[in-house]
């Protein structure tokens, strides 16, 4: 699903040139529920923001579901967060202007998918547990709730990776909880392909898999 | 409450073409009715002279002349005099000016007594609050004397021969109206006065009331052309820095949306959208605030006759439309580039 090959990113602030990956190799296979482990400064949000297509590598080669992202122009990778890649965020990241409902529907009309939401991703929202609150709008969901939403919406298109960023980072201990169960849920009973960065090793620890990073590398 | 803030703004714009326009076919309507009040079927102006302003002047010595011409039952020459940048008295020969128009009406006062006696409407006696008696400066001091129902050529009379006199203008006139025996002899008399009065502008009523329009008179054109302008200046300026602040606002949303794989065609378009919506709502407050500045005008202003004229309506929408799109280009152009990683780390 996803082959990282000696994956390098350079960034240029002023003069100076800040390697932010220094040759990552990761592997991530269809199914599986992989947690990327590190401490600040070690690389983990720029590998996911690179996964996620928002930002380009400098070098190596980098495949999501047979897409080479090297090769990739910024429509591509425009079209590729359309249809291969969904984001949950830390700080959940809905319009604050509109309902949860809303914040799902618009990920599909981004997509280009008029239909309505099909009878699985019903269960799907069910599953969630945020069935009843979908009229509601983000400043009226608990911050567990909001990120359910998030996930819903990041999944409505049928991704074939779901890429987390923190998810947990806002939420108290029940929150937390109650979302990494989500995501687990959701890989086990939907085989969604999971790659969860975080920096707490509790949350990773709802993964199949964690690996470490540290100074712009993969250490195990 | 910026957006309403900013709807409210292109309805001032809308408004302000609205109100210009509305004045415009307002004045000019009201001058073509006073026109035809005088009951002439006939007009004989100066070579010199323009269609509005009764401009240049002519030999009073042509009225007998014109007399003459079979088939006229009344010839009667006036004397349009400035005395100011908008105001204006009319000299007349009362008696004759009676017998064309049929009579003023007077609500109260009535003929005059004096060289500096004033007949007035009673629009301009309600404008300048006064009474039969009160002394009203336009140019000079006038007695009023009478004050009768509008209608008639002018909002204010004196007798020609002491206007003449006091504007140095004895011998001179502007315009001479004219009324033939019969309607089906306008179009020999008109021949007939062509003839005799080679040079001279000879207008049929209906001819003369055609002419007065926008188009005719280029500097209403021109200044109508000038508050489009302002207008169109106005709503880019609205709609930019409203735009242009609801990006800034909103780069956190801007870059969910790209993160969620909105190409920067589809936050253009979205932005595009919004402010079409903004113009539509500006053009229909626009067009509500119209009203209010009639209903202004004819409290505050009530000699500028204002009209709604519903036939502009979708050209000042169109106008603020255009300003508004203009307007949003750089601000949509600014969301599209945004980078997603910064706009998603924006607080």
């Amino acid at each position: 699903m996803i082959e990282v090959r000696d994956l390098k990113k350079v960034y240029h602030v002023g003069e100076v040139d800040v390697q932010a990956l220094r040759g990552v190799n990761l592997n991530v296979a269809r199914g599986e529920f992989v947690a990327v482990v590190g401490p600040s400064g070690s690389g983990k949000s720029t590998l996911f923001h690179i996964l996620g297509g928002l930002t380009p590598p400098t070098s190596g080669s980098i495949a999501i579901d047979g897409h080479d992202l090297l090769k990739m122009t910024d429509s591509q990778r425009t079209n590729l967060r359309k249809t291969t890649v969904g984001f949950v965020f830390q700080k959940y990241n809905l319009l604050p202007t509109l309902t949860a409902e809303e914040n799902i529907e618009i990920a599909r009309h981004i997509a280009g998918k008029k239909a309505e939401i099909d009878a699985q991703f019903l269960e799907v929202l069910r599953m969630l547990g945020i069935e009843g609150r979908l009229h509601h709008k983000p400043r009226a969901l608990s911050g567990g709730e909001q990120q359910r939403v998030a996930i819903a919406r990041a999944i409505v298109n049928h991704p074939a990776i779901l890429l987390a960023d923190e998810p947990t980072g806002n939420l108290d201990s029940e929150n937390s909880h109650a979302v990494l169960t989500v995501l687990r849920d959701l890989n086990d009973r939907l085989g969604q392909t999971i790659l969860m960065i975080t920096h707490d090793p509790e949350a990773a620890a709802y993964a199949h898999r964690i690996v470490h990073m540290k100074d712009g590398r993969i250490v195990d | 409450m910026r957006t309403l803030l900013s709807a409210i703004a292109i309805g001032v714009q809308v408004t302000m073409i609205l109100t210009l326009v509305g004045v415009s076919y307002g004045m000019l309507g009201d001058i073509a009715a006073r026109t035809r009040g005088t009951g002439a079927d006939l007009m004989v102006r100066p070579p010199d002279s323009s269609v509005i302003g009764f401009s240049g002047s002519m030999p009073e010595r042509l009225v007998p002349l014109v007399r003459e011409t079979p088939h006229i039952s009344i010839a009667t020459g006036v004397l349009q005099q400035n005395v100011g940048t908008i105001d204006y008295i009319m000299g007349i020969h009362l008696h004759e000016f009676d017998q064309m128009s049929g009579g003023f009406q007077y609500e109260s006062g009535g003929p005059f007594q004096a060289p500096s006696d004033l007949i007035v409407d009673e629009v301009f006696a309600r404008s300048k609050h006064v009474k039969v008696g009160d002394m009203v400066n336009i140019g000079k001091n006038w007695r009023v004397c009478g004050i009768v129902v509008p209608g008639k050529l002018s909002r204010t009379f004196a007798d020609i021969a002491g206007l003449q006199e006091m504007y140095s203008s004895t011998g001179q006139i502007t315009t001479i109206f004219v009324k033939t025996d019969q309607p089906e002899n306008i179009p020999a008399v008109m021949s007939e006065l062509n003839t005799r009065l080679a040079g001279y502008k000879i207008y049929s009523m209906e001819e003369y009331v055609s002419l007065i329009s926008v188009n005719n008179i280029p500097e209403l054109r021109k200044f109508t052309e000038v508050v489009i302008g302002l207008g169109l200046v106005i709503g880019f300026l609205v709609v930019f820095l409203s735009m242009y602040t609801a990006v800034l606002e909103r780069t956190r949303e801007i870059g969910i949306l790209k993160a969620l794989g909105a190409s920067p065609a589809y936050i253009l378009d979205m932005l595009l959208r919004e402010t079409v919506l903004l113009s539509i709502a500006g053009s229909i407050a626009g067009f509500l605030m119209s009203y209010g500045a009639r209903a202004a005008m004819h409290a505050f202003v009530p000699t500028m006759t204002t009209e709604i004229v519903y036939g502009w309506w979708p050209y000042a929408a169109l106008i603020a439309l255009v300003a508004s799109l203009i307007g949003a280009i750089y601000p949509g152009l600014k969301a599209a580039r945004q980078d997603a990683i910064e706009a998603l780390s924006y607080d």
